[in-house]
């Protein structure tokens, strides 16, 4: 090996391993921000926690289980939506609670059904008793339970969105 | 053990012989204006990489198209860069691509026997100019929808055919979602691949020929 092969060969590994150092960092330059790029949506915090009134107390019936339904709108990206609720107030003289219409075996909506005495869920054919109890069917837990307020004579119940 | 796992996947698949063929070829000794097609195939897959990132949050509907847009440039994270480089890498492809031109010219290497290198690289040059022109309209902005108005009525004053040229571009007589959704369908999926393909073949050509030295003095 002459000396200028020598120096040929040292120079071609320089340009070689400064290729590949280049490349890298610019690799990463693109990666990382790219990454972050696509992961933004599953690192926000988002989601919400508020106290929405349901009106009068006093308006809601202490025989059966009254259903109330309301809207709250969320934003999801670039499109406003909005997501819709109904949860059922049952009044009696322990006071009163609020469960969430959500079934807890698969997220149907379950409804009151009076002759029945229960809640009926449509997909599975799962049962809930007056208070949320599971009566019969797959559902895992009793129906939710919201947080309840009365302030000035109006109920509220707190909300928390993931 | 690099070496090793090299020599395995060459006896399997002749890649180090590709890899010489590609990177390794002679070429005469040349300036720093014969970079410029490879800075244009760099530039290009840059715009692929950020392209495909911007697609993931946009929408091609004249309700939503604005407004993804700001929420690329403001909700989501690395989102202004992304876009910031697929506008600045778009300006200099065009550039790029047009000096690259210019060198070949100056330097007659459009030559025997590399006229097909030519001529694939003029459809390189008008599919960029494509590329310019369908992805001006994406944003849904004032500039966007104007620039769009103004391009596709000068493509309308073209005798006889026109007013067919027009309507064709627009999907209609008038700018509206026709519009938009074909300059997107034109900006993501034709001309990407046409470019791929004729860059292919582009590419092909320049390492099956070799690259032409600089003319001499006397010739």
């Amino acid at each position: 090996m002459s000396e200028s092969d020598a120096v040929n060969a040292s120079r071609r590994r320089f340009v070689a391993t400064t290729a590949a150092a280049v490349g890298a960092v610019m690799g990463a330059a693109v990666g990382v921000p790219a990454l972050g790029y696509l992961a933004s949506p599953a690192l926000e915090a988002g989601g919400s926690d508020a106290w929405v009134p349901l009106g009068n107390l006093e308006s809601f019936s202490t025989q059966q289980p009254t259903p109330f339904s309301f809207t709250r709108s969320k934003t999801s990206g670039w499109r406003k939506s909005t997501r819709s609720y109904t949860v059922y107030v049952i009044r009696n003289a322990d006071g009163v609670r609020v469960l969430s219409s959500r079934c807890t075996h698969l997220s149907c909506r379950v409804t009151w059904h009076e002759e029945q005495n229960a809640f009926t869920c449509p997909c599975h054919d799962a049962q809930f008793g007056p208070q949320g109890e599971v009566l019969y069917g797959p559902p895992p837990k009793p129906l939710e339970e919201y947080e309840t307020k009365i302030e000035d004579g109006a109920l509220l119940i707190r909300v928390v969105e993931a | 053990m690099a070496s090793k796992l090299i020599g395995w996947l060459d006896e399997r698949t002749g890649i180090v012989g590709v890899y010489k063929t590609v990177f390794d070829r002679k070429i005469p000794r040349v300036n720093w204006w014969f970079t410029l097609g490879s800075a244009s195939l760099f530039l290009f897959s840059i715009q692929v990489v950020t392209g495909i990132l911007l697609t993931v949050y946009y929408v091609p509907s004249p309700e939503h198209a604005y407004d993804s847009v700001q929420y690329i440039m403001t909700g989501v994270q690395f989102g202004w860069l992304i876009r910031g480089v697929h506008h600045w890498a778009a300006s200099l492809m065009v550039l790029t691509v047009f000096l690259h031109m210019l060198r070949v010219f100056f330097y007659g290497a459009y030559k025997y026997p590399r006229e097909i290198t030519w001529v694939t690289g003029v459809v390189l040059l008008l599919a960029t100019l494509g590329m310019g022109f369908t992805g001006y309209l994406l944003p849904w902005n004032q500039k966007a929808y104007w620039a769009t108005t103004v391009g596709t009525s000068i493509a309308g004053t073209v005798p006889g055919i026109g007013d067919f040229i027009l309507r064709a571009l627009r999907g209609g007589a008038d700018l509206s979602a026709m519009t938009l959704t074909r300059f997107f369908a034109a900006h993501v999926w034709m001309l990407p691949l046409v470019i791929l393909a004729v860059i292919s073949v582009h590419l092909y050509l320049v390492i099956r020929n070799g690259i032409s030295a600089a003319p001499k003095d006397d010739e």
